[in-house]
């Protein structure tokens, strides 16, 4: 297929097609936004990161020593909020899915260039307003924002907090509705539903989330800022007003929000698992259903979040039950993912190193979710270090490892490189060792008792041999982290060029060149092959680079 | 090793027994499922390392199996609900003769009050081996009231009261804890409960001197004027308040509600909310004007207009060992 | 890979953006996304309806009090001339769709002048309550009289705090809707004056005419629910 080639000879990518900063920030393509993304989301991350390890110093010793309580408050509340906000929620969807799902569906870009711009300048003004929340002082109110603390009784910059996660709430919602209309509507021809990768499925579930849930969340945000700014009494009892009302409201997004975070992850490990087994993925139908059983679902039962708040008896049953329902179809995807090796023929690149590692910790995860949505023990562990645990086995052991693992198996194609395998799989071997040190201990430390948002322990020393392990491991997932930093800019430079398929994997993104041109094909692609045609794919995975 | 490095708190109440059962049931369910995604995953992986000669196989999928793996955790997880809900039932529910403490939670204290007029702050003392009700409101935000070795914890919110309540099974001194982020000293809004033997309990509660709350109520539902409205015949103004606790009223307009704690605080402080049928809706508010530790007084007071005729209500822990009248 | 042979039009349609295939993709997509993004709008102003029908039920009498305040006759030609832009917007993509661009413009216009027309009364509104002392969270905060119906009760004032709240709310998210909308509607205006378009292209009146109509139909949820509680002739 002939390729375009620039005046310098060299083929023509989506990187050298233009220079200079102005073809960067006013980019419409796709994959471009995807790399200015990327750019947002590593910053953000290492900021949150760093906020954590400080966290985790002040905890070695169960004095608040190392810095004032407000502060310690305020690190935990912008960790929470970073990390939520600008790191999970864009992740995969802004990385990730605006690179590949026009790719992989055989479009040229994304049903909405522009607005895909438009949601990039939007995470940045949210994450300007963040960074200006932090260089002002800060704010304290928890990544939850309760009332009637954040309207009433802090005096902290709690409304530019508020906004800033307003605005990049916009950006996720025009991102999600981006993406269902490419899905929808850019399909090259032979590309049905039934063929797409579940990674594309994945974000279709995520994205309808992201449209009908952050609007919600939106909306109280600015109901909180107003109040705090105008003193009205929507959610102060002292004027009438009802704390839980905001909980609702609260919960009712940022439930489902954290199946915004996972499923795009859960796409990224079906694409990985089927490639280095060499097997089309186990229980295709049954894989895109829990997708979206998971999407409706996780709408139904954010009051599992207030079963101590004071809510009804007979609601929090309701509740409880229907939180049971949704673990169902998790389990399934994680049967289906097992199975898919089962007969395969399995090697150990990086990416599959952080699937496996995705799959034990996402279990552990998903299971010691069972345990918070039963009722008798969530009013003993909720709001201890039991419930920081399972949502951080989930988010740091479930997405951030599959983020990794995708980053690592798509960045040939990004970037038209090869990592270095064998430091690929010592950080892989790094984040899983210190990720299980530092937050295996905290599930023993929430049923002791220990309560989470804590800065001083002091009441309780024998807190403390748990926290120095958690502290330990902590630094070791540090280290794991920074290694990938370090060698992907290396390999940007020193890394062996890639070819179009270094993993000879199935799907169209395999198709094309690495990096791809700006506009992905030569010509439309017309498919005529199912997802995961790994019996149509003699070669096995290429052993060395 | 294991000795100074516990796995849970200790076990101090009824609850904490049901609790800890649940919980390894969970254990040891939820490690038989890791284990076995884990020894599978591991096993394949090795098993089914790349090999020369040998290419995978294909298989699409088993319907069969997607069944089975769906209903048999399914059924599973029912059990795991239907034993927790049973448990938090009861939980939710504190029994008829509880005794009752009042809890007003603020930044960043506990100051406990005892039917029979002791104030303790932030540390609270409770006998062994009776039912213990701690009825809270907070000052400002919400907090959380979270002992660990009774395995309760609930929200203490303003403007309203919520309830928690326990049975406590031992002796000892056991962390209070404030378990909803409350603002800059949260960490230190800690105390303790102090569960002593009954004679211990009834020595400590004798050396205080101190007034019954309901007696404290009764001296200001005179002093601010409430008998002159709500008298104990069918003159008043007001509605006789004598045996009203948690039974129906029928509201003016048409409603019927429960006249329980809530309900009474909520008539001090805005009492056009929910008038009485047959009567105007004359009364003032004293919203702002009274403390939280008064209203807790006179809500114990009007309580107490229910005791005298065998009903339950604002009891004290003496009242809660007697045995029952009839 | 096989590869497609479709003729793509390209050349032919200026308004066919380069990376959809057809002009009919390009148009389907275009209203899909508009559609989509009124639901995530449905989503947005439905938290604050959930947050009205919570109070509205526990302070019923407050909210009358606070309701029976407003300007009834206001609040109707509001809706009238609301309604009434909905109809120009229609007139205008029904001109479009049979190529009488002038009257493309008139309606357009019009549909300016209607919007601009329903913010000056919504601010004559907002001055009213202003002048009457009936704005939430300050401390001159008075409505005065009683539950309607219920002489003998007085309103109570944090309740009423709470409706105002309420209305200022969503009546202030509705009208930067609509300010949103008279700016959009201009940029159409410009666009049409240009000639742009005509029966083969009029999707952004379609889309914009989506919009305006979602932002009159929020309208015409919140002047009963906020205007007529327990009003009786």
């Amino acid at each position: 297929m002939p390729t375009a080639v620039l005046e310098t000879g060299e083929r023509e990518t989506y990187l050298n097609r233009e220079y200079g900063i102005k073809s960067w920030l006013l980019t419409v393509d796709h994959k471009r936004i995807a790399l200015l993304y990327l750019m947002g989301i590593t910053f953000f991350f290492f900021i949150g990161g760093f906020f954590a390890l400080l966290i985790r110093l002040e905890l070695l010793t169960p004095a608040g020593d190392l810095v004032q309580a407000d502060t310690y408050n305020k690190l935990f509340t912008m960790h929470g909020q970073i990390m939520v906000f600008f790191f999970l929620i864009p992740a995969v969807p802004a990385v990730l899915g605006n690179f590949l799902i026009p790719i992989m569906i055989g479009a040229k870009d994304l049903a909405f260039p522009r607005i895909n711009l438009l949601s990039w300048y939007l995470y940045i003004i949210g994450g300007l307003l963040m960074v200006y929340t932090i260089l002002n002082g800060g704010v304290d109110t928890g990544w939850t924002f309760y009332t009637p603390l954040s309207t009433e009784f802090l005096k902290t910059n709690v409304v530019t907090a508020a906004l800033a996660v307003f605005v990049s709430g916009f950006s996720s919602i025009l991102t999600g509705l981006n993406f269902i209309v490419t899905i929808h509507r850019m399909r090259a021809p032979g590309m049905t539903w039934n063929r797409l990768p579940l990674f594309v499925w994945a974000h279709y579930a995520t994205s309808i989330i992201q449209v009908l849930g952050t609007p919600v969340v939106a909306i109280a945000i600015v109901l909180v800022a107003l109040e705090r700014v105008l003193h009205l009494g929507i959610f102060n009892p002292a004027l009438g007003g009802d704390p839980l009302l905001f909980q609702h409201l609260f919960w009712f997004y940022s439930h489902p929000a954290v199946y915004i975070m996972i499923l795009p992850g859960m796409g990224i490990i079906s694409e990985i698992v089927c490639c280095f087994s060499r097997k089309r993925i186990f229980g295709y139908k049954a894989m895109a259903l829990a997708l979206l059983g998971i999407a409706v679902v996780g709408f139904l039962v954010w009051a599992h979040h207030m079963f101590v708040a004071g809510i009804s008896l007979y609601a929090a049953m309701i509740f409880s039950l229907l939180s049971y329902f949704v673990a169902v179809p998790s389990a399934i995807k994680v049967f289906n993912w097992t199975s898919t090796m089962y007969k395969g023929s399995i090697t150990y690149q990086t990416p599959m190193l952080y699937a496996f590692g995705f799959i034990g910790l996402f279990t552990m995860g998903g299971l010691t979710g069972l345990f918070l949505a039963c009722l008798g023990i969530d009013v003993h562990v909720t709001d201890t270090y039991f419930v920081v645990a399972h949502f951080h086995y989930i988010m740091v052991g479930g997405m951030v490892m599959a983020y990794l693992g995708g980053m690592h198996f798509w960045w040939p194609k990004i970037s038209g490189k090869m990592y270095p395998e064998g430091w690929g799989r010592l950080a892989a071997l790094l984040v899983f060792v210190g990720f299980n040190l530092t937050f295996f201990p905290q599930f023993i430390l929430g049923y002791m008792g220990m309560p989470r948002r804590y800065w001083d322990y002091s009441h309780s020393p024998e807190f403390q041999i748990l926290n120095v392990l958690s502290t330990a491991g902590a630094t070791i997932l540090a280290v794991g982290y920074l290694l990938p930093m370090v060698y992907f800019l290396w390999s940007m430079r020193y890394g062996k060029p890639a070819p179009d398929n270094p993993w000879n994997a199935a799907g169209l993104e395999w198709m094309i060149p690495s990096p791809p041109p700006t506009f992905n094909f030569e010509h439309e692609p017309v498919v005529t092959w199912e997802a995961y045609n790994y019996d149509e794919i003699k070669e096995e995975v290429p052993v060395a680079h | 090793m294991f000795q100074s490095m516990p796995l849970w708190p200790p076990r101090a109440s009824t609850l904490a027994n049901n609790v800890d059962a649940l919980y390894i049931f969970l254990i040891v369910v939820s490690a038989l499922m890791s284990f076995a995604i884990f020894i599978m995953v591991i096993f394949f992986a090795v098993r089914y390392r790349r090999q020369p000669g040998r290419r995978a196989e294909q298989i699409d999928g088993s319907h069969a199996l997607e069944i089975t793996w769906s209903i048999i955790p399914f059924c599973v997880f029912m059990v795991f609900f239907g034993w927790g809900a049973r448990i938090y039932f009861q939980e939710r529910k504190p029994p008829q003769d509880s005794a009752e403490i009042y809890t007003v939670a603020k930044q960043w204290m506990w100051k406990f009050e005892h039917m029979e007029g002791q104030r303790e702050i932030n540390e609270l003392h409770v006998p062994v081996g009776r039912d213990v009700k701690m009825i809270m409101t907070s000052q400002d935000v919400i907090h959380s009231f979270f002992v660990p070795a009774f395995r309760i914890k609930q929200d203490v919110l303003p403007g309203r009261y919520t309830v928690a309540w326990f049975h406590p099974t031992k002796a000892g001194t056991y962390h209070l804890f404030c378990a909803e982020y409350c603002g800059t000293s949260h960490s230190g809004m800690v105390g303790s409960v102090v569960v002593m033997e009954p004679k211990d309990y009834e020595a400590w509660m004798g050396g205080g001197g101190t007034q019954p709350l309901a007696v404290t109520g009764q001296q200001l539902f005179a002093q601010l004027g409430c008998a002159t409205c709500h008298r104990q015949d069918t003159q008043g103004r007001g509605p006789n308040l004598v045996g009203i606790y948690n039974k129906p009223v029928l509201l003016e307009d048409g409603r019927t509600v429960v006249a329980d704690d809530n309900y009474i605080r909520e008539s001090i402080l805005q009492p056009a909310a929910k008038v009485v049928n047959g009567f105007k809706p004359l009364m003032p508010t004293f919203q702002g004007q009274i403390s939280d530790e008064q209203l807790n007084a006179l809500v114990a007071y009007v309580k107490s207009l229910s005791q005298a005729s065998g009903q339950t209500g604002g009891k004290s822990m003496a009242a809660a060992t007697a045995q029952p009248q009839m | 890979m096989p590869t497609s042979t479709v003729n793509h039009e390209a050349h032919e349609n200026p308004a066919l953006l380069h990376h959809f295939a057809t002009a009919e993709q390009q148009k389907d997509a275009a209203s899909l996304g508009m559609w989509l993004f009124l639901i995530t709008e449905i989503m947005f102003f439905g938290g604050m309806f959930c947050a009205y029908l919570v109070y509205r039920y526990w302070y019923f009498g407050d909210f009358a009090a606070g309701s029976s305040s407003l300007n009834l006759t206001l609040g109707t030609v509001n809706t009238i001339v609301l309604i009434g832009s909905s109809l120009t917007v229609a007139l205008a993509v029904r001109c479009a769709q049979v190529g009488n661009k002038k009257a493309i413009v008139v309606n357009l216009v019009l549909t300016i002048l209607l919007g601009l027309a329903f913010l000056g009364i919504k601010a004559k509104e907002y001055k009213d309550k202003f002048d009457e002392h009936h704005i939430p969270g300050q401390s001159s905060f008075f409505l005065e009289g009683h539950i309607p119906r219920h002489p003998d009760t007085p309103v109570n004032q944090r309740h009423a705090q709470i409706y105002f709240s309420l209305y200022f709310a969503m009546t202030g998210m509705h009208a930067l809707h609509m300010i949103i909308g008279v700016g959009l509607f201009a940029f159409l205006t410009w666009k049409a004056m240009k000639g742009t378009y005509g029966p083969g292209y009029y999707t952004p009146l379609e889309n914009g005419g989506l919009y305006w109509h979602f932002v009159d139909i929020v309208w015409i949820y919140l002047f009963p629910l906020l205007y007529l509680i327990d009003r009786h002739p």
